[in-house]
């Protein structure tokens, strides 16, 4: 090694890790661009052996017979409807009570956000069946309802630490300055710290309406009609009469669709994403 | 907890406390009982009956029946060890990935901001629908995975995954350590930019190698991001359900099968609503108290407090 021109290792250094990145980013994109691939290819290719690996040519018709086959755009809507609904309700909800905890002492505050971090570690299984006959017994079963409220209750935890400590960084002479103004607690969540960290908040949103449209345990007990299903839990129905003769190239096409509007928005927002989740990690 | 973080932060006591600023913890305070607080108190009540299904649920107190029940329970036994192996196998390849990954995407080169989105895609997609994509990936007769692993002579035969007990674990393992990977490293991620420049030069100025720096000075700094890796992933991979349900359905004759599912199946197939809640309640107590000892144990090795 020592013998090796400096420049010479550098070079085999850089390439390495070059190397290094490159399989990283691989093995993180490969199962997504086979359903890609798979979803684009007729029938005969996805069968035939040895595997065909791109389609030739690409086709359309697995997007188009799932279409057909399955409401796909209801369980897209539904998803989107559902979480943008939850998404609002937990930040807002999640805005008012960080307003408050910001201001605590710092005893009270770190044991509070203590208290929330084991309620968020609880895990889904243990809440469902008293949710289920919850919903049961108001008649939300099929209702969106039944989704929204835990999907935002169960994202507080999160919601709460991102935004406390976005707001805990505002300088308390702003909100001293609203108080002597006259406004009300509530007039000063919404008119002085979301505006002024309104990026934490967007932040925010982003990650609880991920974390929503990714839900499945609910979605897949609570919506039993084909028109009310998220599509999470849509995509669980899409088999075939029966195992032998499941249509793998729609099935690819639904994970494709029921993906793609995640990848677009953590392309657009990577920043934001990883920014704060490195915050709430961090905190947790 | 930290007197001088205490100190140091602004407290509460110069805005006046009044009940009209406690308000705007009402909110919180009721969604939260209503979808946990109570859920909990209830799950916790008929883990402790006799449910039967009579018009309504008829709920008779029944002790720790339930539980004698479940510790008797081979079939509970067996879902409790495959839950342990799935949480072992995919945390031990998870943290390694992970801060293997963090490592890589901490220095600075050109694109490191496309690489980490691409790296967090998967943390951000829908567990249960790329599940559905894994087992496309291992299917036996036409799937990629044993397509690739022929090409390189790896295997001489196709293997049928989802259909033996070990490789239907393996594969659930991989999908899942592909999926959560990305967490681990975002947090490692973070750890590391907490990390100071000047500590670092100066181990390399001491004259540390690249592999002593990272063994003497990075992971022991990393240490807090982690334990906090580690408490959540335990967590979330005890608490397993989407990857089961869907890419196994806990088969290959409950080879696979895990705690929540059990649990499941016990509310939903079996209509045991007093056995499912006892199995819940058992598997959170288990995890709790696996996660208190890890974290007294860190707490206590580091000799503060």
């Amino acid at each position: 090694m020592n013998r090796l021109p400096r420049w010479l290792s550098r070079l085999a250094g850089q390439a390495l890790f070059g190397a290094a990145v490159l399989a990283l980013v691989a093995w993180s994109l490969a199962p997504a661009v086979w359903q890609a691939l798979t979803a684009l290819k007729p029938d005969a290719q996805i069968t035939h052996m040895p595997l065909v690996y791109l389609p030739r040519p690409a086709t359309w018709e697995h997007v188009a017979r799932l279409w057909q086959r399955k409401p796909f755009g209801t369980y897209l809507l539904n998803s989107a409807w559902v979480s943008a609904w939850a998404t609002l309700l937990c930040v807002a909800v999640a805005a008012l009570a960080a307003a408050r905890v910001a201001r605590l002492s710092a005893r009270s505050r770190e044991g509070l956000l203590l208290g929330l971090l084991v309620i968020s570690l609880f895990p889904p299984i243990l809440l469902l069946f008293p949710l289920y006959e919850g919903a049961r017994a108001l008649g939300w079963i099929n209702h969106s309802l039944a989704l929204i409220l835990p999907y935002a209750a169960l994202n507080l935890p999160l919601a709460l630490w991102v935004l406390e400590s976005a707001f805990r960084q505002l300088p308390a002479a702003l909100d001293e300055a609203g108080r002597v103004d006259g406004l009300s607690p509530l007039q000063r969540v919404a008119l002085i710290h979301v505006p002024v960290a309104l990026p934490a908040v967007a932040t925010t949103a982003l990650l609880v309406f991920i974390f929503c449209w990714n839900e499945f345990m609910l979605a897949v007990t609570f919506m039993t009609r084909d028109d009310r299903k998220t599509v999470t839990a849509g995509i669980a129905s899409v088999s075939g009469a029966s195992v032998y003769e499941i249509p793998w190239g729609q099935l690819a096409a639904a994970v494709l669709i029921a993906t793609l509007p995640l990848l677009v928005l953590v392309l657009l927002f990577q920043r934001r994403i990883v920014a704060g989740l490195t915050r709430g990690a961090v905190k947790g | 907890m930290n007197d001088a973080r205490r100190a140091a932060t602004p407290g509460g006591t110069g805005l006046g406390r009044e009940w009209r600023e406690d308000l705007l913890l009402l909110p919180a305070v009721i969604v939260a009982a209503a979808v946990v607080g109570i859920p909990i108190l209830r799950v916790v009540q008929l883990s402790l009956s006799r449910v039967e299904l009579d018009g309504g649920l008829k709920i008779a107190w029944n002790g720790l029946g339930q539980f004698v029940r479940l510790w008797q329970d081979g079939r509970w036994w067996i879902a409790l060890r495959n839950t342990t192996e799935f949480t072992v196998l995919s945390i031990v390849c998870e943290m390694a990935l992970g801060v293997a990954g963090a490592l890589l995407l901490h220095r600075s080169f050109r694109g490191r901001g496309a690489a980490r989105a691409l790296v967090v895609l998967p943390w951000a997609l829908p567990t249960a629908v790329m599940s559905l994509g894994w087992a496309w990936i291992f299917n036996d007769a036409f799937g990629v995975m044993n397509d690739l692993l022929l090409r390189i002579g790896v295997l001489d035969h196709p293997v049928a995954w989802l259909g033996r007990p070990d490789t239907a674990m393996a594969a659930m393992v991989v999908a899942d350590v592909w999926k959560t990977t990305p967490f681990v490293t975002l947090v490692v991620l973070a750890g590391l930019q907490g990390i100071s420049v000047e500590v670092q030069e100066a181990a390399a100025l001491d004259g540390l190698t690249g592999g002593q720096r990272l063994r003497h000075i990075v992971l022991p700094l990393l240490r807090p991001a982690l334990l906090v890796a580690l408490v959540f992933r335990i967590i979330q991979a005890f608490g397993a359900f989407d990857v089961v349900y869907v890419m196994t359905g806990g088969g290959p004759g409950g080879s696979t099968e895990t705690v929540s599912l059990y649990a499941y199946k016990n509310y939903f197939r079996y209509l045991d609503f007093a056995y499912g809640s006892a199995v819940a309640v058992q598997s959170v107590l288990l995890v709790g108290l696996v996660t208190a000892a890890l974290m007294r144990l860190s707490s206590g090795s580091r000799g503060t407090r």
